[in-house]
C-alpha cells in the first residue's frame, strides 16, 4: 500500500483580525465618548435608585374621572390634528410628487421639486412645530401645520418613486388618443399609483397620530400638551395613563390602517 | 336568431361587489372624519390675523445669523449630539440583538419568550424618543446620559424588529449542518446565523444611526443634551439669531449624515 499524503488541514474558522481590530477601536470610542459626555457608572447607578422611586410613583396609573376628562379631550384633539394633517398633507403631496417624478415632469422642474422635498424632510417635526408655534401661536393649528410639512416630505417622495416605477404604456396609449395633460394624469397615472398611494396615506395617518403626541411637547396642542403638563406637575401616575393610552390608540390605528391597506391591494 | 343576441350582454367589472361596498364605505367614513375634524378642531382665529407678520418677524429676528455663537456653545453641542446618537445606536444594537434572539422562533423555541420579545419590541417602539427622554431626564437628571438612554431604548423596537425578521429568514441548512457536527449553541449563532444576518444587521444599524442623528438633535428640548439644549436656551432667551444658527447646523449635519450613509450603504452592501 502506498502512503496517502495527509492533506494539511486548514483551520476551519481562522481568526479575522480586521474585524477584531475594528471591534477594539469601537470599544475605545465608546470609552472615550462616554467620558466626553460625562456618562459615568456612578450617575448610572444613582439613576437606578431614582428609577425605583419614579416607578413607584407611576404605579398604579391614575384613572380619576377628572384626569380621564383631560385625557379624552387631549386625545380627541390629537386625533383631529392627525386626520387634518394627513388629509391636507397627502392632497398637497400629489402635485409635488407628480412634479418630482422624472418620467413625466421636465428635468429642471423635477430637480427643483426634489430639492424642496429634501428641505421639507430634513427638519424634525418638532423643530417645524417650534417655528409654527411662533408664527401662528400655541395650539392645534401649529401642530397641524408642522405635521402637514412632515407628511408632505414623506408622501411626495414616495409618490414620485411610485410614478417612476409605473408602466409608461397606459400613459402612451392615453396620449395617443389626443388626451390633455390632466386626462393623462387621471386616466393613466392615478389608477396605477392608487393602491400604493392609499398605502402610504394610511401609514402616514399612523405616523401623524404618533407624532401628534410629540408636537404637543413644544406647544402644538393635542395629547402631547397634556403629557408635558402632567410631567411638569410631577403627576407621574397620570403620565403613565397617558403613555398607555397613546400606545393603545397607535396600536388600534395600526390594525385599522392594515385592514384598509388590504382592502385596496 | 343569431347566437349573439341569445347571450345577454355581460358587464365586466374590475372589483367584486363586496370590494366596491367596502371601498365606498371607506371613502364615506374618511370624508366624515375629515369634516368632523375640520369643524371641531380648536383653532383660535385671532391668532391667525398676525401670522404673516409673525412669520416675517421670525425670519427678520434670525437675520443676521449670530455666527460668533458657534465656537462658544454650538460646536460642543454638535459633538455631544453626534456622541449621543452614536453611543445610543451602539447600545441599542447590543440590546436589540439580545431581544431579537429571544423573539426569533428558530433560535428560541419557547412561545412565552418569543411573546415577551415581541412585547418589548412593540412597546419600546411605540413610545417616542422624546417621551423616553422625559422619563430618563426624571431618572438621571438633564444631560447627555438621559438623551443616550432615550435614543437607545427607543431604537430597540425598530432595530430588533428587523433583526429578528432577518434571523427568522436565515436558511436552516448551515444551522442543521453545524448542529449535526456537534457545534455548541454559541458556535451555531456565530458561524451559522451571523454570516447570514450580517448584511441586514449592518444596514439596519446604519439606517438607525441616520435616524438617531435627527432625533438626538431635538432631544435637548426636553433636557436630553446636545444641539436641542442649545436651541432651547436660545429660544428661551429669545435669541432668534442664535436659534437660526442652531437650525442651520442641524440642517447641515442631517445632510452630511444622509450623504455619508448613502455612500456607506453602497460600499458595504
Amino acid at each position: 500500500m502506498t502512503d496517502i499524503p495527509t492533506p494539511t488541514r486548514r483551520d476551519a474558522f481562522p481568526p479575522n483580525w480586521p474585524v477584531r481590530i475594528g471591534l477594539a477601536l469601537l470599544a475605545i470610542y465608546v470609552a472615550y465618548a462616554s467620558q466626553i459626555i460625562d456618562i459615568t457608572w456612578e450617575r448610572f447607578s444613582q439613576g437606578f435608585g431614582h428609577a425605583g422611586h419614579f416607578l413607584s410613583r407611576m404605579f398604579p396609573p391614575n384613572f380619576a374621572p377628572d384626569k380621564m376628562q383631560l385625557l379624552y379631550s387631549g386625545m380627541l384633539e390629537s386625533l383631529q390634528i392627525a386626520i387634518l394633517a394627513t388629509a391636507f398633507g397627502i392632497t398637497l403631496s400629489l402635485p409635488l410628487g407628480f412634479a418630482a417624478a422624472r418620467n413625466i415632469s421636465p428635468a429642471p422642474l423635477a430637480w427643483f421639486t426634489r430639492g424642496v422635498i429634501a428641505l421639507l424632510r430634513s427638519f424634525h417635526p418638532v423643530i417645524v412645530a417650534i417655528l409654527f408655534v411662533k408664527a401662528v401661536g400655541f395650539g392645534a393649528l401649529a401642530g397641524i401645520l408642522a405635521l402637514i410639512v412632515a407628511s408632505m416630505g414623506f408622501i411626495s417622495k414616495l409618490i414620485a418613486e411610485a410614478i417612476e416605477d409605473m408602466s409608461m404604456k397606459p400613459v402612451e396609449a392615453v396620449r395617443a388618443t389626443g388626451a390633455s395633460f390632466f386626462s393623462v394624469m387621471i386616466m393613466a397615472v392615478l389608477p396605477q399609483i392608487m393602491p400604493r398611494f392609499i398605502g402610504f396615506s394610511s401609514y402616514q395617518l399612523d405616523s401623524n397620530l404618533r407624532n401628534s403626541a410629540l408636537v404637543g411637547l413644544v406647544g402644538g396642542g393635542g395629547i402631547g400638551a397634556t403629557l408635558f403638563t402632567a410631567f411638569q406637575r410631577f403627576d407621574y401616575d397620570f403620565v403613565l395613563t397617558i403613555v398607555l393610552a397613546v400606545v393603545a390608540v397607535v396600536m388600534v390605528g395600526e390594525i385599522l390602517s392594515g385592514r384598509v391597506r388590504r382592502l385596496f391591494q | 336568431m343569431s347566437a349573439e343576441t341569445a347571450i345577454p350582454a355581460r358587464r365586466w367589472q374590475r372589483f367584486s361587489l363586496t370590494e366596491r361596498i367596502f371601498r365606498a364605505c371607506f371613502y364615506v367614513f374618511a370624508l366624515i372624519a375629515i369634516v368632523w375634524a375640520f369643524q371641531s378642531v380648536a383653532v383660535i382665529p385671532e391668532f391667525l390675523y398676525d401670522a404673516p407678520a409673525q412669520t416675517v418677524d421670525l425670519f427678520a429676528r434670525m437675520w443676521p445669523i449670530d455666527w460668533s455663537w458657534y465656537p462658544k456653545v454650538v460646536h460642543a453641542a454638535l459633538l455631544e449630539t453626534l456622541h449621543i446618537a452614536t453611543l445610543g445606536t451602539i447600545l441599542a444594537v447590543l440590546l436589540a440583538s439580545l431581544v431579537a434572539l429571544i423573539t426569533a422562533r428558530n433560535v428560541t423555541h419557547s412561545a412565552a419568550l418569543n411573546l415577551l420579545g415581541r412585547f418589548i419590541l412593540v412597546s419600546t417602539r411605540s413610545v417616542h424618543a422624546m417621551v423616553w427622554a422625559l422619563f430618563f431626564v426624571a431618572v438621571f437628571g438633564p444631560g447627555a446620559l438621559a438623551g443616550t438612554m432615550a435614543i437607545a431604548i427607543h431604537s430597540i423596537g425598530f432595530t430588533g424588529k428587523f433583526l429578528s425578521e432577518a434571523i427568522e429568514e436565515a436558511k436552516a441548512g448551515p444551522i442543521e449542518a453545524l448542529a449535526a457536527a456537534g457545534a455548541t449553541k454559541a458556535q451555531i449563532l456565530l458561524k451559522g446565523f451571523w454570516p447570514q444576518v450580517k448584511p441586514a444587521f449592518l444596514s439596519v444599524a446604519m439606517f438607525r444611526w441616520d435616524i438617531n442623528i435627527r432625533e438626538s438633535a431635538v432631544l435637548g428640548l426636553v433636557g436630553g443634551g446636545g444641539l436641542g439644549m442649545a436651541l432651547e436656551s436660545a429660544l428661551d432667551n429669545l435669541y432668534w439669531d442664535r436659534a437660526g444658527l442652531v437650525l442651520i447646523v442641524i440642517f447641515g449635519i442631517v445632510i452630511v449624515t444622509e450623504i455619508l450613509t448613502t455612500y456607506l450603504r453602497r460600499r458595504i452592501i
